[in-house]
Parts: C-alpha cells; sequence; structure tokens
C-alpha cells in the first residue's frame, strides 16, 4: 500500500515537472531573446581522463553562465567512452585525447557535426619526488633494472608512448602497460614504478608530487583533442555551448594554464 | 517415476513458487551469455586461439589461477579448521576480516596490496631493501592478487562444510585414541570433502576471472602479468570482437573444467575419502 502511495506522489512530481519545464524554456527564450539559456537540466560530457582538472574548471564556469544547468562529467581512457557512445550511453558531448578514436565516433554518425580540435598536448616523462631511479636524461629509462610504465597501446597515449620511444631507439620493454594515462600517473606518484611517459598536461595538474624529464621528440609527436556534440544528445543547445565555452578564449585559457597546447 | 531420495512423489509435487523463481533465476544468468554468444564473430575464433598472445594469455591465466589454488588450499584449510573447530576469542573478528576481501572492489584490493606489497609498501620496502625483492609487475604478484581475492570464497566454503559434519565422530575419533591432527586427517577432512571441492572450484573460477587487483596490483605485461581478463580488457578498447572472442574463449575454458567436476565426481570424492 505504501508503495502505492509513494508511487503516486512521484507521478504527482513528475506531473508538476512535466508542465513546469516547458514553461521554463519559454521563460528562458521570452526574455533572454536569445539561443543561450534555451535549455536548463543536465548537460553530460564524456571526456579523455587527461582532461579532468580542465574540464572540471570549465563545468564550473558554464555552470555560472547557464543558470539552471549542470555539467555530469565523466572521464575514462578514450577508447573506453567511444565504445560507450558506440553503445549508446546518454551522453551530450564527448572529448576525445585523439583524431583517430573520435573518427571511431564521428563514423558511426553518433556525433552531430564535425569535431573541433580544441587542444594538444605532448608526452614527458613522470618521474616520482626524488627521482630515485636517478632518470635525468629520457634514454635513462632504457638501462637496466629501471621499471618504467606506460599506456597500453589501444590508448592513444600509448600510441604516442609507442612513437616517441621508437623515435628515441628505445627498445627496453616497459613493466607495465597501464589502462590510461591516470593510472599511469598513479603508478609514479605512488612510487612504484621508476618513471612513467604521461601528457604535459598530467605533469601540470599532479603539481609537485611527481618531477618531469623532458622527451626529445615530444614536440614533433602531438595530440590533437576534438570535441564534438553527439546526435543521440538530450540538450543538443547546452551541447553546442559547451563545445563554444571549450574552443573559446576562456577555455583556452583553462586548458594552458593546465598544461595543454593551442591547437 | 523417479524414486532417488529427496526427488520421488513421497515428497509431494515440486511447487510452483519454487519453481518459477528458479526458473527466473537460470534465465536471468543464462541470457546474457546468450547474447555474447550470438553477437560473438565465430568465423575468428580459430585464428584468434592459435595466435601467440592469445595462448601467452590464457596459458598465464591457467598457471596463475592454478597457483592461487594451491596456495588457498595449503593456508585456508588450516584456517577453515581453525574457525570450525578452535573456540577462541575474536574468532567472529577473524571471520569477519576473511571475508572483507569478499566486498572490496578488486581495484581497492589491488591498491590496498600496493600499499601492502609495493616496493614503498609496509612489507614491500623493507623486502626491498634487505633482499632487493619487488613484487610487482612480476608472474608472483599476479598469483598473490588471485590469492587475495580467491581465499575467502574457499574458507567459508570450507568452514561452512566443517561445521556442517557432526562433531561427534571428532570425538569418538578422540575416545579411541586419535590425535586432533589424525581426527582432522581421517575423519574431519574427508567429511568435508564436498565442501572442500566446492570450495577449490570457487576459489579456481574467482581467481581466473579476477581482473581489478591483478591490473593495479601486478600490471599489464604480455608474457608476465597480461591475464586473459586484462587481455579481453585491453581488446575492448581496441577490438570489441576480439574481446567477445576471448571472453568466449575463457568461459569454454572454465565451462569445461566444471562439467568435468559432475556431480557423480564429487559424490566418488567424499566415498573414497570416507572408505579410505
Amino acid at each position: 500500500m505504501r508503495a502505492r502511495t509513494k508511487d503516486r506522489a512521484r507521478h504527482g512530481v513528475a506531473a508538476v515537472a512535466v508542465v513546469l519545464l516547458p514553461a521554463l524554456t519559454l521563460t528562458g527564450c521570452g526574455s533572454g531573446g536569445s539561443d543561450r539559456g534555451a535549455q536548463t537540466g543536465t548537460l553530460t560530457v564524456l571526456a579523455a581522463s587527461s582532461l579532468t582538472e580542465a574540464f572540471t574548471t570549465l563545468a564550473r564556469d558554464f555552470e555560472r553562465d547557464h543558470p539552471g544547468t549542470h555539467v555530469r562529467l565523466s572521464f575514462d581512457s578514450s577508447a573506453t567512452l567511444a565504445e560507450q557512445v558506440d553503445q549508446g550511453a546518454p551522453a551530450d558531448v564527448l572529448a576525445t585525447a585523439d583524431q583517430e578514436t573520435m573518427r571511431t565516433v564521428v563514423d558511426a554518425g553518433n556525433t552531430a557535426g564535425p569535431p573541433t580540435v580544441f587542444a594538444t598536448n605532448h608526452l614527458v616523462l613522470a618521474v616520482p619526488r626524488g627521482d630515485p631511479a636517478h632518470i635525468r636524461r629520457f634514454r635513462d629509462i632504457a638501462r637496466p633494472g629501471v621499471e618504467y610504465v606506460v599506456c597500453v597501446a589501444s590508448a592513444p597515449c600509448g600510441k604516442l608512448a609507442a612513437k616517441v620511444l621508437a623515435a628515441s631507439g628505445i627498445t627496453a620493454e616497459p613493466a607495465s602497460e597501464e589502462v590510461d594515462v591516470k593510472a599511469v600517473l598513479t603508478k609514479v606518484r605512488l612510487d612504484e614504478a621508476d618513471a612513467g611517459l604521461v601528457y604535459a598536461s598530467d605533469i601540470v595538474t599532479a603539481g609537485n608530487q611527481v618531477e618531469k624529464v623532458d622527451v626529445p621528440t615530444a614536440h614533433q609527436n602531438l595530440n590533437t583533442y576534438p570535441v564534438a556534440a553527439l546526435s543521440g544528445a538530450a540538450k543538443p543547445a547546452l551541447a553546442k555551448a559547451w563545445v563554444e565555452l571549450v574552443t573559446s578564449p576562456t577555455g583556452r585559457k583553462v586548458l594552458a594554464h593546465d598544461g595543454f597546447g593551442a591547437p | 517415476m523417479r524414486t532417488r531420495a529427496g526427488r520421488g512423489p513421497a515428497v509431494g509435487r515440486a511447487p510452483l513458487r519454487l519453481l518459477l523463481p528458479a526458473a527466473l533465476a537460470v534465465a536471468f544468468l543464462t541470457l546474457p551469455l546468450v547474447a555474447l554468444l550470438t553477437r560473438t564473430p565465430w568465423s575468428q575464433l580459430l585464428g584468434r586461439l592459435t595466435s601467440q598472445a592469445v595462448l601467452q594469455a590464457l596459458r598465464l591465466s591457467v598457471v596463475t589461477s592454478l597457483a592461487a589454488v594451491a596456495v588457498v588450499t595449503v593456508v585456508g584449510v588450516p584456517l577453515a579448521w581453525a574457525l570450525a573447530r578452535l573456540d577462541f576469542p575474536g574468532r567472529s573478528l577473524v571471520r569477519a576480516l576473511v571475508i572483507v576481501p569478499l566486498v572490496l572492489p578488486p581495484v581497492v584490493g589491488g591498491v590496498a596490496l600496493l600499499t601492502a606489497f609495493g616496493r614503498r609498501g609496509l612489507v614491500g620496502a623493507p623486502l626491498d631493501t634487505a633482499f632487493g625483492l619487488t613484487l610487482p609487475y612480476t608472474t608472483a604478484a599476479v598469483v598473490v592478487a588471485h590469492t587475495f581475492v580467491a581465499l575467502p570464497f574457499f574458507v567459508l566454503s570450507v568452514e561452512g562444510a566443517l561445521r556442517a559434519t557432526d562433531r561427534e565422530f571428532d570425538v569418538v575419533a578422540a575416545t579411541l585414541g586419535a590425535s586432533r591432527w589424525t581426527t582432522f586427517r581421517t575423519v574431519s577432512l574427508p567429511l568435508a570433502g564436498p565442501g572442500l571441492l566446492a570450495g577449490l572450484v570457487l576459489a579456481w573460477a574467482r581467481a581466473l576471472g579476477e581482473f581489478g587487483a591483478t591490473i593495479t596490483f601486478a600490471g599489464n605485461f604480455p608474457g608476465t602479468t597480461r591475464t586473459m581478463p586484462n587481455a579481453i580488457y585491453v581488446e575492448l578498447q581496441s577490438d570489441p570482437d576480439a574481446a567477445l572472442v576471448l571472453s568466449v574463449i575463457l568461459m569454454a575454458v572454465s565451462v569445461a573444467v566444471l562439467a568435468l567436476l559432475r556431480d557423480r565426481w564429487f559424490d566418488v570424492a567424499v566415498q573414497g575419502a570416507v572408505r579410505r
């Protein structure tokens, strides 16, 4: 009996919401006169894990500029996110750490339009604080006994790692292939690895928990980050606004602050 | 007309209110597996089965899961016996601690293992300075991760079996002059045979499917730490079809082993042990 009453109450709330929502939307249109603020509610953004800090900052800006909206962020390996989108995960925007991964989503017809490149990133070597294994140059990871970790080859950071390792002629094998760049960083941060190949942005956001060693060919091997509104977006206008924010001067500033390069 | 004990007409017809939920449970468990099979690109199966990477992962999985089962048995049987037969202060606390790895998300288990046995870990750091021994990124670390997640299943199962057997048998053996060790070896353990077997199977299955603790604690590298579940996860990111094929292979291996342990085998194992 009680369950039924609760159910009815819930229906009531839903009914009120159904009546109110269009009204709110109409008010938004009427008073604002622009397409901005036309939508409220929750915007779901899927983003590569390297974007964690930058997008968290941008989400606060977005919520401030679009009252009544809430940005739901989900960070994971780009490949995992692309797979989720292709499996019909409810999301409005996708930002990946490379174009190859985004292309699979575009090819599947799951983006609302062509993706926009909004940032670049390059690899650096992260070593634990105090550099216990004395890694001064990139080549030092090839020394016997040095345990370094990289991203798995299917992740964008792993593909990039393979390129810079080959460019430097390093054939020493990593101790482990981690699932994404944050997992690599964690191993270094916990001092469970002597070094790890991570993005320049990860070094910035990790602060003084790790130290940086430059990778010689890093600037010739850049990852470009595309962002796209998704065709299955429940909030297409908000999705478009998010893409605009990320590619705007404000977005650039936040991304540059976190160590990303301009496209 | 079947007349075997417990199934015949003597106890009446099986009630629908039990049969329906049971059928529902079976459907619920098998449907996802059937769905997986329908999506599997079977034409790739043979090619994958003979690929070096898959064979390597499969071999590693079989070796590490069996090694884990061996470790689990050696320390798990005594622990189960102590929990079932000894009265000591804090026994319920010990049992609770044994169950904790069951509720821990495996990834958290992996982090916990790192903080204990990692090279900066509570035990790992002294080991590293004293002997230069580090565990992460080795096959031994995979066995450690497997053991950590599989041990609770085994201990619970064997403890339950030991409790279910009549303690009077122990008492009789003792009055006949058997030492406690002899009683354990010749009476308690054989009587708990089915529970022991069930525990072994559970522990092995849990170890074979282990992913989170392994990838967090041991890492992920072909040949040393990339077990089948790790390989499946990696493939899932680049080639979902390949991941499906690998999953089917892993399922086939486990079903084959479980089918070998039919009810009959349980019975034979028990009878043989008791007669001895």
